[in-house]
């Protein structure tokens, strides 16, 4: 689960991991409120979405308009916020639709002596959270990782007691800090890996993290995604999901206990187990299809899941023919083939159907599927059932 | 021969009054596995289905000899199951529970690297050895007993696999779940030494996915020390970067873990790589006739 730069900076205030002072606003009106209870000379306006590239980013509404600005009076706040909140901001992470922007965070300007990165992962060779710094701050990490992997510096972070103080100071010299800003570093790094931990955090990225001029060392920006498998231990993190910016499909396929992927192309994909998933979609491109959807049922779906996929894959305008492929293991090829016929009655399809069923119950699948009298097309194996459907999209 | 379970393997099930729990259970138990009991804290003294029920597994080693578990522990319990079972001295602890905090496995991973046990999974389908012993949820019937030795990441996708190769007449060794999380208790690595040294398997097939570099590290390991023919396949050639595909650990991050990478990695190391799903028993079939000519 994500959550917005402003809610990952409030978590941080929490934790005792320093950040600018600054205000939520979702009105233009607020914005330049907000500007005067800073009461700098200058602020910085950022649009809250889940997607980075902000600053370069444009609104479709309004070319001209960046989506993090710096700011000189509070009428200027105003005019800026009136133009991105409502709008739609385009950045390289978001794709061509852009996101609506609903709030904004006003930020007090800071006297920037250097820009570094830091993030916190789960590292598998590592087997466990690892902290990451490089000097190369408001750089994306993976463009570091790939030129210069010498700048970037890791240190393991203990699972039960968090980062330890030589390796906070270690990093700190290393990227070359002086005086004060070791030990505000020090206090920085051990809250923010504490923060990690005690929150199951995935990810936690600060890019840039700043040393000012006054040596303090702050969180400009927040970027924070908890593991979805420990937030049943986090009710206080739950609210923070914000709905609006997922796809609608996958937050309905994920409360169905699907799992479920939105692509480009135009057939739609129903199969069980992600690996034999990503297997079906590799085998369609490589008979000259393009996949719809990923999409798994799971090992255990019951009808009532497998009808909502059914929903879910037609519900998409794209789709042109529907693969539906089965192992049967624990979940049974007559339970899939039951769910597919009552979507027949539910839904109804108006596009061709594919189905290769092997496993559990196949014998008792294939003939409930060649009495139902449906149109549906069966195949004999993997590559069978891939020609077969992309031949459907040429008949 | 074979590799971590046969027929001699006596196993208990922690979990074994959950629906899911009860009738894997019994699904190993028809099988011909030795299901000597089970496990839920609790319930300790009472039976069900014919299977004595323990409150600890500690209790259920002691009176049952068990030298295997089967975890179906839910996700909040599933990290506390498996310290039990190293506890208790199990050496084989398959956690087949799928949607365990990651964070907790860091944890039991630390534990696991100074014992004397293995763990396999979690979120996997298990560890068959056709014919004598399974310990897991996969379908029982498409295995055959042979000399291959089969590893994956994924569940479904192993049936696939596992189907291809007995359809070819190609038997199975012992195929082993590995696990769809980020961090699991078996690696191929591990897997690999295992089949390298176990006389009857006399060939390898393996089936990676995107994320990671666990296949990459398998290919150097290929390289330096394995000797036996090695075909794979590696899942999620088409997904797209940033997109978690239904794994955890199956995401493209920062242009690492792609598929392209492995294939590369696999290539070079002297193994057959299936370019699709379809072609993973034949292209077990060709490492084998290469290695022979």
């Amino acid at each position: 689960m994500k959550i917005h730069e402003y809610q990952a900076k409030q978590l941080f205030a929490q934790a005792q991991v320093p950040v600018p002072k600054g205000v939520v606003v979702r009105t233009p009106e607020e914005a330049a409120a907000a500007f005067t209870t800073l009461g700098g000379p200058v602020a910085v306006v950022k649009s809250q979405i889940h997607a980075g590239g902000r600053g370069k980013g444009t609104f479709q509404e309004h070319p001209e308009q960046r989506g993090v600005v710096l700011v000189k009076s509070a009428e200027e706040a105003k005019q800026n916020a009136a133009r991105m909140l409502g709008n739609t901001l385009v950045t390289k992470q978001t794709g061509p639709e852009g996101k609506k922007v609903n709030t904004l965070l006003v930020e007090q300007g800071l006297d920037i002596a250097r820009e570094l990165y830091m993030g916190i992962v789960v590292d598998r060779e590592f087997a466990g959270p690892v902290l990451m710094m490089s000097t190369e701050g408001g750089m994306e990490i993976e463009e570091v990782a790939a030129h210069s992997p010498e700048k970037i510096l890791k240190e393991p972070v203990d699972i039960d007691y968090g980062l330890f103080g030589y390796q906070a100071r270690n990093l700190a010299f290393k990227l070359g800090m002086e005086g004060d800003q070791i030990k505000n570093a020090d206090i920085f790094l051990r809250k923010v890996c504490k923060f990690f931990l005690e929150s199951d955090a995935s990810m936690v990225e600060v890019n840039p993290l700043v040393v000012t001029k006054q040596g303090q060392i702050l969180a400009l920006d927040g970027k924070v995604a908890f593991d979805d498998n420990a937030l049943f231990r986090h009710d206080n993190l739950k609210p923070l999901r914000d709905l609006t910016e997922e796809n609608p499909f996958e937050v309905e396929a994920g409360d169905a206990g699907l799992s479920f992927v939105k692509l480009e192309g135009n057939i739609g994909c129903l199969v069980n187990g992600a690996g034999l998933a990503m297997s079906t979609m590799d085998l369609i491109k490589l008979h000259g299809g393009l996949p719809a959807n990923f999409l798994d049922v799971g090992g255990g779906a019951k009808v009532d899941q497998v009808t909502k996929a059914f929903q879910i894959i037609l519900s998409d305008k794209n789709v042109k023919a529907v693969l539906v492929n089965i192992f049967g293991g624990i979940m049974k090829c007559d339970t899939i083939v039951e769910a597919l016929l009552g979507a027949y009655e539910k839904v109804g399809f108006n596009v061709p159907l594919v189905v290769r069923l092997e496993g559990t119950n196949v014998e008792l699948a294939r003939e409930m599927l060649a009495k139902s009298g449906r149109p549906i097309i069966s195949a004999t194996d993997l590559t069978d059932a891939a020609k077969k459907v992309v031949a459907s999209l040429k008949a | 021969m074979s590799i971590l379970v046969n027929r001699d393997t006596r196993v208990i099930c922690q979990g074994i009054t959950g629906k899911t729990g009860l009738f894997h259970s019994q699904k190993c138990r028809e099988y011909g596995t030795q299901m000597v009991g089970g496990v839920t804290p609790g319930k300790g003294g009472t039976s069900i289905d014919g299977f004595p029920v323990f409150n600890t597994v500690e209790e259920a080693v002691a009176k049952t000899g068990a030298n295997a578990t089967m975890i179906f522990v839910p996700p909040p319990g599933a990290g506390d199951a498996i310290l039990e079972a190293e506890a208790a001295g199990i050496p084989v602890i398959i956690a087949i529970t799928e949607g365990t905090p990651v964070l907790d496995m860091v944890r039991v991973y630390r534990r696991m690297a100074h014992s004397k046990s293995r763990l396999i999974g979690p979120n996997c389908p298990g560890v068959i050895t056709p014919g004598e012993c399974k310990i897991g949820i996969m379908p029982g019937y498409i295995h055959k007993p042979g000399s291959i030795g089969l590893m994956s990441r994924s569940g479904t996708l192993t049936y696939e696999a596992v189907w291809q190769l007995s359809s070819l007449g190609l038997g199975q060794s012992t195929c082993v779940g590995l696990g769809g999380d980020p961090i699991v208790g078996t690696s191929f690595i591990d897997c690999l030494r295992m089949f390298q040294e176990d006389p009857k398997t006399e060939a390898i097939l393996m089936m990676g996915e995107i994320g990671g570099n666990a296949e990459e590290r398998a290919a150097a390991y290929i390289k330096e020390h394995v000797t036996k023919p090695v075909a794979a396949f590696i899942a999620g050639r088409t997904a797209p970067p940033g997109k978690r595909m239904g794994h955890a650990g199956a995401i493209i991050s920062g242009g690492a873990g792609t598929a392209t990478e492995k294939v590369a990695a696999l290539e070079a190391a002297g193994v057959v790589v299936a370019e699709s799903p379809a072609d993973m028993g034949t292209a077990m079939q060709r490492a084998i006739a290469a290695k022979r000519r």
